[in-house]
């Protein structure tokens, strides 16, 4: 057996205690320790971006980090961002836009535009595309995805 | 896939990390930002016993102004790069290409040192990094030595860093007055590796180019410098024959690869085009003044 390391992470606002094995990636952690299956897994190897959640605020591969990097640290998953009852200004963006139809790579689009709509001015569709690009969708086609980030992007506070 | 079982330290300073890549016995790898490292784990190309993070050592992520140079920490990740105003004022060629260095969830994590000791061929750092003759520190447990950036690559993937060293800072010299830079690349999909990317500085005294610098991105085994276009441009002013024969010379240097994203022929081709345009941007910065 493989020793295992005590980690503290803070996960959407709460404190989680666990024993994990080191080479266990944040996305396994997510899903399968916390239950919080919101974040997907798609690629496993940082092309897909299905797994993008925020580390300490910057957005990052969830596949492309140990759970043990996240001792110590904030993580916040898609299930921060907003409940059914009351989605918040990107994800109602995405909802009026129809930015979304099988939802696999919403996750990830959401939690990439949050972090781009913080760093970026995303003063053109182009800047939005290219904020974009690490993010695979086969559905959409990203046009109504690339509307519905413009306006997030209009609205005062953008995702907050 | 998942990553194969490994031993992890979380070293929290560089004698800590060095001794950890020492004890391990050349069965170690360095984990930075892992954005190149951790799919080579998930895919289990890679299978070391040890992982030595280095993510929790204060004081490895910096960008420093001294007299002469730049001096950058290995731990600095690619947004602190592409964001600062240091970097902005001395070489605006990084600051223009770290926009095309992958996404942004990418950039947020990757760091300098990263992606230099994995040498891409079609980078944009190592590229840079030729360009500007930087000179790294490298640290092992029985000392330290520097290595110019046209020593360490040594082909694809492969760097002048033994397996218990650790790269701990990039140094690039300042560049001098009346320099324009330009950068240009092709990749399918903005942030994807480069089919081919150009970097160039010229620096003109009077009406002529007295420096002039040019590296090449995604045609060959490792980053290159164009010395034979360099020469030729040295004593002249930029007009169109002389950027065509700059151009013939970079493209009779290379001997780029087909495989499944671009020919071979394309590449070089793309090289020449992308030569003779970065040329003229630099010609023009070099000659209004801006940096």
């Amino acid at each position: 057996m493989t020793k295992t390391c005590a980690i503290s992470v803070t996960v959407n606002g709460t404190v989680h205690g666990a024993s994990v094995e080191p080479r266990l990636l944040l996305a396994d952690f997510l899903r399968q320790t916390l239950g919080l299956t919101g974040t997907h897994v798609g690629c496993e190897h940082g092309v897909c971006g299905a797994c993008t959640v925020l580390v300490d605020g910057d957005s990052a591969r969830s596949c492309l980090m140990f759970a043990v990097q996240a001792d110590g640290r904030r993580v916040e998953t898609v299930e921060s961002l907003g409940r059914i009852s009351k989605l918040n200004v990107l994800q109602e963006a995405f909802h009026e836009h129809h930015a979304l139809q099988c939802g696999f790579c919403t996750p990830g689009m959401l939690m990439t535009a949050t972090d781009l709509l913080k760093k970026y001015p995303l003063a053109s569709d182009d800047d939005i595309r290219k904020g974009l690009s690490g993010n695979l969708c086969r559905c959409t086609g990203y046009e109504h995805i690339v509307k519905a980030v413009r306006a997030a992007a209009g609205k005062a506070g953008g995702a907050s | 896939m998942k990553p194969p079982i490994f031993d992890y330290v979380a070293a929290t300073s560089i004698d800590m990390a060095v001794a950890a890549l020492a004890a391990a016995g050349g069965d170690a790898k360095v984990l930075a930002g892992g954005q190149s490292l951790v799919p080579m784990l998930n895919f289990r190309l890679l299978r070391p016993s040890v992982l030595v993070d280095i993510n929790r050592i204060a004081g490895l992520a910096y960008i420093e102004e001294d007299k002469v140079a730049i001096r950058i920490g290995a731990l600095t990740r690619h947004l602190q790069i592409e964001t600062s105003p240091l970097i902005a004022k001395y070489f605006p060629v990084v600051s223009a290409a770290m926009t095309h260095v992958a996404h942004l969830a990418i950039r947020n994590r990757g760091t300098i040192g990263g992606s230099l000791s994995h040498a891409d061929p079609a980078a944009e750092l190592p590229m840079l990094a030729s360009l500007l003759d930087a000179e790294f520190k490298v640290v092992s447990a029985s000392g330290q030595r520097s290595v110019a950036a046209r020593d360490f690559f040594l082909d694809a993937l492969t760097v002048d860093l033994r397996a218990d060293e650790l790269l701990t800072e990039i140094v690039l010299p300042k560049l001098p007055p009346h320099t324009g830079f330009g950068f240009e690349e092709v990749a399918r999909r903005h942030g994807d590796f480069a089919l081919t990317a150009v970097a160039t500085t010229l620096t003109v005294d009077g009406d002529v180019i007295n420096q002039a610098r040019i590296a090449l991105g995604g045609v060959g085994p490792t980053a290159l410098r164009a010395s034979e276009a360099e020469k030729l441009l040295i004593g002249h002013a930029l007009d169109d024959g002389l950027t065509e024969r700059a151009v013939t010379a970079v493209r009779s240097a290379i001997a780029p690869e087909t495989d499944l994203h671009a020919s071979a022929d394309y590449r070089r081709h793309l090289a020449g085009v992308l030569t003779g345009r970065a040329l003229a941007t630099a010609w023009q910065r070099a000659n209004t003044g801006a940096a």
